[in-house]
């Protein structure tokens, strides 16, 4: 197998606080491979924003990484200076945030900002640029490009921003991209055209993309494989068809189950009790177990590591003790 | 015969002015601009039926929401509840009759529930004001049978709504909408701020209240599988107006306006099941210049010469409404 692009190892980040140290992610593990889009799910707090953070090096204090290690290439980015970290990103890892107008200054005109952008990265003179410019916008499905490179971000509608936004993370060419809630703000007609182009963009170009979302549905539709996030550790990670279809994790169940669906007409939606625990007082053992019906003495004391099951990995002792299969 | 609607909407319309300040409108020569939030819109909710209705932003769904509920005078048309006229009920003593039967529940429960305040005292509130209880020691029994019907503990009652969660806020806002036992409430969006495990026990419990307690919902929300879950009717809007009205199952097993069969192609496909799609295209249009005739022609695959000049009305067999010439035309 070629090398990953994205190869992240035991992450763990931290918040020094007064009543010490809270782990919010807590030893997170995971490979991109070129052109393959990872979706990250989970309900909020889950860390996977954090996740995401961590990887670009965009943690704010008191948060920091404080174990494990991530390889872009091979290389190691997470122990890197600012300066050097400020070159990776934008180069070589691209982001998209869930508000356009947060990665947009509302003062630059569009084009200036995907110019500059463009001529930071690589040596190419104004005119240049700009014509990159102009063909990544339309290619982001921005029509009359040449006509409206010079408008400001508030001329354009919130979907219109988002493509924007997408051609600027991609304008340098980047080998990854990090995309954090990317249609969570947007209404369900424009969530699927700016799916559609991000998957097409990425496939033409092999760009790796993390794709950070609460929404199943937008993982299911978009991700090669995905990784299920519960109180900072990774659940489940497998083929995205294997985990929507058939989870195995009972944390994942409880959440397919929980998601009203069109096609599927239930009288009742599935309940997990209970709700994610704070940092402050993660449970001993496997963090779900107080909420998992299946639970039983070895969830309580020992923390599960990611185990194989079929072609996904799961962190549940069910699959170990083998009585998944049973319970299912 | 069909019993009587508890709550009918008739005609319902409401104008915004979105006009420049006086100076502005002087200086660069401007007329007054006005927004056309909802237009004509008309639908009636029976007893212990739930009634969606769902649309993008800007659809003007959450105005006909305010409008209902009484919080936002309609432009035009009218509001009967039990066959009493919301807004013609002038004398304050019918009118407040008639606020006591329907509640709302709103889309953030962080901004609705006072910080200031006990949890005790917000759901006391409606209580004190309907003058629902003889003395303090029953309004604290009640809210505690109310804290319990909701699932959360009667002891909870003394916490501020800060140390609780997104979901158990939630649970507090209906909780406060049970207190003056209302026949109606409407949700705006009671869900989309919550994770899904939590609105899936927030659905499940609004369901168990509406059968235990014979309650009717208007339910308005974005999300066409919250509806499915929720709703025997649905009404479909777009740019401030019904373009189909339909049962749920209806609605679901064939979709007949055209902007209703491209919204649920634009449903992710969480089954997999690889169903064909037709993406959307184009976005909806600026509500202060609507595209003549009908609004929605311009993202239309199958619009044709009247859809340029009319503005289609609602009509269809039975409970089966859409607004569309192509469909009355027998073309799709």
């Amino acid at each position: 197998m070629s090398e990953p692009v994205l190869s992240v190892r035991d992450l763990e980040v931290a918040f020094a606080t007064r009543r010490g140290s809270l782990k919010a992610v807590d030893r997170v593990s995971f490979d991109i491979g070129a052109g393959e889009v990872l979706g990250v799910v989970g309900e909020s707090g889950a860390g996977k924003s954090l996740t995401g953070a961590a990887i670009i090096g965009l943690l704010e204090a008191p948060g920091r990484i404080v174990g494990g290690e991530v390889r872009l290439k091979g290389q190691r980015i997470d122990n890197l200076g600012p300066e050097e970290m400020r070159k990776v990103r934008g180069r070589r890892i691209g982001m998209v945030f869930q508000d356009p107008l947060t990665s947009l200054n509302p003062l630059y005109r569009i084009g200036n900002q995907i110019v500059e952008t463009i001529r930071t990265h690589s040596p190419v003179t104004e005119a240049q640029a700009r014509e990159r410019a102009i063909a990544l916008l339309q290619e982001a499905g921005i029509q009359g490009a040449r006509a409206r490179i010079d408008s400001y971000p508030h001329e354009f509608s919130g979907g219109m921003r988002q493509r924007v936004v997408l051609a600027l993370a991609l304008c340098a060419e980047p080998d990854l991209l990090i995309a954090d809630e990317p249609t969570t703000a947007l209404d369900v007609s424009i969530q699927a055209q700016i799916i559609q182009l991000l998957k097409r963009l990425c496939r033409e170009r092999g760009t790796a993309v993390m794709l950070i979302t609460h929404d199943m549905g937008v993982i299911a539709e978009t991700a090669d494989r995905v990784a299920v996030m519960y109180a900072g550790r990774i659940a489940e990670i497998g083929p995205v068809r294997d985990v929507v279809k058939a989870a195995r994790h009972p944390y994942t169940k409880g959440l397919m189950g929980a998601i009203p669906t069109v096609e599927a007409h239930a009288s009742r939606l599935v309940q997990i009790p209970g709700s994610m625990p704070r940092l402050t007082a993660i449970p001993r053992g496997c963090a779900f177990h107080p909420r998992c019906a299946h639970a039983f003495a070895r969830c309580r004391a020992e923390r599960p590591e990611g185990m194989a099951a079929g072609s996904s990995t799961v962190a549940c002792w069910l699959v170990a003790e083998n009585v998944a299969g049973v319970s299912a | 015969m069909m019993p009587a609607p508890l709550v009918e909407a008739t005609n319902l319309s409401r104008v915004f002015d979105v006009s420049k300040p006086w100076l502005n409108r002087v200086i660069e020569r401007e007329g007054k601009a006005y927004l056309k939030a909802v237009a004509g819109v008309s639908f009636a909710i029976g007893r212990r039926e739930t009634l969606a209705l769902v649309g993008e932003s800007g659809s003007g769904k959450s105005t006909v929401a305010r409008m209902v509920v009484g919080l936002l005078r309609p432009t035009a048309g009218a509001v009967t509840i039990d066959g009493i006229d919301m807004w013609a009920a002038a004398r304050t003593a019918e009118r407040q009759k008639l606020r006591r039967r329907l509640q709302m529940i709103f889309q953030d429960p962080y901004a609705s529930l006072n910080p200031r305040w006990r949890v005790d005292h917000i759901i006391a509130d409606p209580i004190r004001a309907f003058g629902l209880a003889r003395d303090n020691a029953e309004i604290e029994h009640r809210v505690g049978e109310l804290l319990k019907v909701v699932g959360l503990d009667p002891a909870d009652g003394a916490k501020y709504p800060h140390e609780f969660s997104g979901g158990q806020r939630q649970r507090i806002c209906i909780a406060r909408a049970l207190s003056s036992n209302p026949e109606f409430i409407v949700c705006d969006e009671p869900t989309s701020a919550l994770d899904v495990s939590v609105q899936a026990q927030i659905l499940n419990l609004m369901r168990d209240l509406q059968e235990r307690l014979g309650l009717s919902y208007l339910f308005i929300s974005h999300n066409l599988a919250v509806v499915r879950h929720m709703a025997t009717r649905i009404g479909v809007m777009y740019l401030g107006r019904i373009v189909e009205l339909a049962t749920s199952a209806e609605l679901f097993s064939g979709p007949r306006h055209p902007y209703t069969r491209l919204l649920m192609d634009a449903l992710p496909d969480l089954a997999m099941s690889g169903r064909p799609r037709r993406p959307i295209e184009g976005e909806i249009p600026n509500p202060i210049r609507p595209p003549p005739g009908c609004a929605f022609h311009p993202r239309c695959p199958w619009a044709f010469e009247p859809c340029h000049v009319d503005m289609p009305q609602l009509a269809g067999p039975g409970t089966r409404q859409a607004a569309c010439h192509a469909v009355a035309a027998g073309r799709i």
